[in-house]
């Protein structure tokens, strides 16, 4: 069972993943936009306005600093943290040489108190994130069935992650990987695939109305 | 809503919903499809959102207004959407889902595009409002009395019964009464002038300031009965027929008079639509440039052809037209005019781009539904202006002026609202400032 866990389910999962994804991304380019008739009020203000959008949504401006501070700091928490994990955790710099790209590449692995500043931060972060989803009355009205689901996904990962650290046990480890590979099945479908249009939302916006002169 | 007698009640009138999916479908591009693909229901634009800040009801947050939209696509367009319909987790809209969205499409949402700055993913929610305006319109519903006006523009030549008769009445009273040349259908101009019924019919005295600041730089413009109403209410009501034919009608006064620019007057949408959805209605490039009156004045100053008396009689605070300054990108050019006249200039803050809506922007001045919704944003305003200890608040935008006006009555507030315009001629320091360029 692990071996099928951590073999041909982990390919299975990581082919819809890709394939999802980039079905999802090839829709959106491959679908009509409209020819922007209008003539620029700056020359490349187009192109500028969807850099200048892709960097300056990042962070709260406009004066909204005050009034987004607990959605700031939290998101960063939690993105900033699990990306560290993801990326650099010893385990998975060991799974991702194992499994994708040879023992020849590599990078630094983090040290364990790196490992455990980060969890604290994402998972602070998500639970707080989730905490405000329950109890706010506007993200109340605005959530579904998706947005419960992705947070738990992600929560489960995180926690399974955590509790295989020791690799003490393998099915602790066999958990783990059966979550991320749930998680990595369900991104493509759901609102989980912000991770990758984000960039598209935040460079359309930023290329229509920085040709405008004004990139909000 | 109350109907007028004679009239379908509103919730009796009969929806088509497979209109309005069509015409969603229809409307849906890969542009809005990102937006839709990117929303992670993070609630942040609601703090962005006069009507929800206004009111503190969920209800109105600017992402509730991407559902209809957002259903369609996932239903019937998204990848895996046979798998969603399959799986039971991509219902069809229906007539009561349409229902339900309607107050959200029109009346709380002036399309200002605030929202967009908070937002994470910089989604521009105001455009996607702003298609489905017109599936709404499609399935037959929408407010009657802004259906009306746009209907009236396309009938009469403008929302508040301008026709080209009674635009030359008015012209011809407006010169004789304020012995100012305001010119009329001329063979030849430089410069053709647009005007906002609602300047015409309730602020007559902003279209003679026009022609005095016009007349007194010595410029070569006139008004054209083809082409004279800038509003364009088939943009706001969600009328796209409309919106096309009004649009056409300034191209074929312009073209008719060889006008190398057409100015809009003091009227935020109008510029908006003009300027930078003009030549996409018109389906080719426009043959002259279009600025906002304040882009146009601003730019006389420049040259040294307009010089103003300064004004200290009290201190005034300025009003950003959203669809001039944050979704216009014209935000410079009424401080340019207001520097070195208004010796007691105050900003309010937040300001320019950033600045809030006047609550009646995106046609929602023209729905009765909104009215009272419309007092209360205004309170936002009104603190805004208090701020700044300044007496009176100057604005660009007929429209912001009317809304500003109701809702100053209607709350009984004591500030004084002028016009850019009129304030400037009011203090024009120009030589025979009232004769007009000769042909």
């Amino acid at each position: 069972m692990i071996k099928f866990i951590e073999g041909p389910l982990w390919y299975v999962a990581l082919t819809v993943f890709i394939v999802g994804v980039a079905w999802r991304l090839m829709a959106l380019l491959t679908m009509k936009r409209p020819n922007d008739l209008s003539e620029a009020r700056l020359p490349r203000g187009g192109a500028g306005g969807a850099l200048k959008a892709l960097v300056q949504h990042s962070i709260p401006h406009g004066g909204n600093l005050g009034r987004t501070l607990y959605h700031f700091l939290t998101g960063y928490m939690f993105h900033i943290g699990l990306f560290i994990l993801v990326l650099f955790a010893a385990p998975h710099v060991e799974f991702i040489q194992k499994h994708l790209i040879g023992a020849d590449i590599g990078w630094p692995k983090l040290p364990r108190w790196a490992f455990i500043i980060a969890a604290e931060a994402a998972f602070a972060g998500l639970i707080l994130l989730y905490v405000h989803r329950l109890t706010d009355p506007v993200k109340k009205q605005l959530s579904d069935i998706d947005d419960h689901l992705g947070v738990w996904l992600t929560f489960i990962v995180m926690l399974t992650g955590c509790l295989a650290l020791q690799e003490a046990h393998a099915g602790l480890r066999a958990f783990h990987m059966l979550s991320v590979e749930a998680l990595l099945i369900y991104l493509p479908f759901s609102r989980l695939i912000h991770a990758f249009t984000f960039a598209f939302a935040r460079a359309r916006t930023g290329a229509t109305y920085g040709r405008r002169g004004f990139t909000p | 809503m109350t109907a007028q007698p004679g009239e379908i009640a509103p919730d009796e009138r009969p929806v088509n919903v497979k209109a309005a999916i069509d015409k969603m479908e229809a409307l849906l591009g890969g542009h809005m499809a990102a937006y839709l693909d990117a929303c992670v229901h993070c609630g942040q634009c609601a703090q962005a959102c006069h009507f929800h800040e206004a009111t503190q009801n969920p209800r109105y947050t600017p992402a509730l207004k991407l559902q209809p939209m957002t259903r369609v696509y996932r239903r019937n367009m998204a990848p895996f959407s046979g798998l969603r319909k399959a799986l039971g987790m991509a219902p069809e809209i229906t007539e009561a889902d349409l229902r339900d969205w309607e107050p959200l499409i029109f009346d709380t949402c002036t399309m200002c595009g605030r929202c967009t700055i908070v937002c994470p993913m910089a989604i521009d929610i105001a455009s996607v409002v702003a298609a489905t305006r017109q599936a709404f319109v499609a399935a037959g519903l929408g407010p009657p009395d802004l259906l009306q006006a746009a209907d009236n523009a396309r009938d009469k030549g403008s929302p508040l019964g301008v026709t080209p008769e009674v635009l030359e009445d008015r012209v011809e009273w407006l010169a004789d009464d304020n012995e100012v040349e305001i010119a009329l259908d001329k063979d030849k101009a430089d410069v053709l002038l647009t005007v906002s019924s609602i300047e015409m019919m309730k602020y007559p005295d902003s279209v003679v300031a026009m022609a005095k600041l016009l007349n007194g730089a010595g410029v070569d413009w006139t008004l054209s009965s083809k082409g004279y109403e800038a509003t364009n209410f088939g943009v706001l009501s969600g009328k796209g027929d409309v919106a096309r034919i009004m649009v056409e009608r300034i191209a074929a006064g312009a073209e008719a008079v060889g006008a190398k620019t057409v100015v809009v007057p003091e009227c935020g949408h109008a510029y908006g639509v003009l300027r930078w959805s003009g030549a996409n209605l018109l389906g080719r490039e426009l043959p002259f440039e279009v600025l906002h009156i304040t882009e146009y004045l601003a730019a006389l100053k420049r040259q040294g052809k307009l010089k103003f008396k300064p004004y200290d009689a009290q201190a005034v605070t300025y009003h950003d037209p959203c669809q001039i300054s944050r979704r216009g990108g014209a935000t410079a050019d009424a401080r340019y005019l207001l520097e070195g006249f208004a010796t007691d200039f105050r900003e309010m803050t937040p300001t320019g781009n950033y600045n809030w809506c006047c609550g009646g922007g995106g046609g929602v001045q023209a729905m009765g539904s909104a009215a009272d919704v419309r007092h209360e944003v205004f309170r936002i305003k009104m603190a805004q202006v208090e701020a700044t200890g300044a007496p009176a608040l100057v604005s660009a935008c007929a429209n912001c002026r009317l809304t500003m006006d109701e809702s100053k009555k209607a709350l009984a507030w004591d500030k004084e609202l002028l016009s850019i315009v009129e304030l400037l001629a009011d203090n024009l320091d120009n030589p025979a400032s009232d004769t007009p360029a000769t042909d």
